[in-house]
């Protein structure tokens, strides 16, 4: 028999396979990493807990209606509001002897809030509000605290040049090495302590 | 002079196209590398509402979805037009929350378990009270890490 040299496979038609895939997968591919606003919701306690006395100056209101509209401390008011209100309220720092406040630029007015520590935005909402709606006013509250936990967190690290949002990113990335977590974890929670996020959501109504 | 006319003479050469596939396989590659294939056919309308206050949900495998709005229109018909609750590929009751939150928990591996979060992605047009159901069978399940689901944006695109 004769030796026959095989003969060569014509590769020409490799790219139209390729691009058969590539199309394939360009269709299919979704890159997106979710995001959203966390939360916590407050574990559900058998026994009754006693009643904790707060001030009413300490609460600050927020009522969503079914109308989609919204209360604010008794007061009708616009969500474009909401977090300059907010912001007013938490950095009040009305608190007299034991319960000043040092850090707070608000003004002190003694009808409002004693000190970070102690106020507490309490949100209510309705069975009829819309969810978007909703996530509106969390997101305006959760600025707020974001805008003040920043400003603390510039005072104290001023030579770190960055913000709170920021470097609370850079500490939940999973690519952040663990040296960078550590030096940027008693930071982070320093300034928590000074405004811990104390946002209390109340039963909606029933009707 | 001869030497500049030489070059002008004869035609343009064929750009080869040898490496043409080298190059597709490549952005191939890529795209199968950075694909995520759905997992669970969308059944009810999920056009999440505006937020710019987020976190970013990395890591896959520490969240539970629960998709909720109204049905979408293939299915409008057979469910109805209020806001309704999906779990995995089905619509679901707001009993069956909780037991399938203990379903999903108990598929993760052990040391995840206690660092699960459930990731609400909810219709921006559904109504709260379903949102409260839902997470009133999250406390009574102890699933209390919870995250709404949001789309990059302003906040005031959500009211009007």
């Amino acid at each position: 028999m004769a030796k026959r040299a095989a003969p060569e496979v014509n590769a020409g038609s490799m790219a139209d396979i390729a691009f058969l895939l590539l199309i394939f997968f360009l269709v299919t591919t979704t890159i997106e990493t979710d995001s959203g606003l966390n939360r916590k919701l407050p574990p559900m306690d058998e026994q009754e807990q006693e009643d904790i006395i707060i001030r009413q100056r300490n609460i600050f209101t927020v009522v969503v209606n079914k109308y989609n509209q919204l209360l604010v401390e008794e007061e009708p008011t616009e969500i474009q509001d909401l977090r300059q209100l907010a912001v007013e309220f938490l950095d009040n720092g009305g608190g007299q002897g034991e319960e000043a406040c040092d850090f707070c630029q608000g003004k002190r007015d003694p009808s409002s809030s004693d000190n970070p520590d102690k106020a507490i935005i309490s949100l209510k909402n309705d069975r009829e509000t819309s969810y978007k709606v909703y996530v509106a006013v969390q997101n305006e509250l959760v600025a707020a605290y974001n805008e003040l936990r920043d400003r603390e967190f510039q005072r104290l690290n001023p030579m770190m040049g960055t913000t709170f949002v920021e470097a609370n990113k850079t500490y939940n990335d999973p690519r952040t090495s663990l040296d960078t977590k550590a030096l940027l974890k008693p930071k982070l929670d320093e300034v928590k302590v000074l405004f811990p996020q104390k946002l209390s959501e109340a039963e909606p109504n029933k009707n | 002079m001869s030497k500049f006319k030489k070059k002008k003479s004869g035609e343009l050469p064929a750009i080869s196209t040898a490496s043409l596939p080298d190059i597709v396989f490549m952005l191939l590659f890529f795209f199968m590398v950075a694909t995520v294939m759905r997992d669970s056919t969308l059944m009810v309308a999920n056009t999440l509402p505006a937020a710019d206050q987020i976190q970013k949900l990395d890591k896959k495998d520490r969240i539970m979805y629960i998709y909720a709005g109204k049905p979408s229109s293939r299915y409008i018909d057979k469910y109805g037009a209020a806001g309704r609750i999906q779990l995995n590929d089905k619509f679901a009751t707001v009993e069956e929350v909780g037991a399938f939150i203990l379903a999903e928990r108990a598929s993760k591996r052990q040391e995840l378990q206690n660092v699960l979060t459930t990731a609400l992605k909810v219709d921006g047009e559904t109504k709260m009270g379903l949102v409260s159901d839902i997470k009133q069978e999250l406390r009574k399940v102890n699933a209390l890490k919870i995250n709404y689901t949001t789309r990059v944006g302003d906040y005031r695109q959500n009211i009007n």
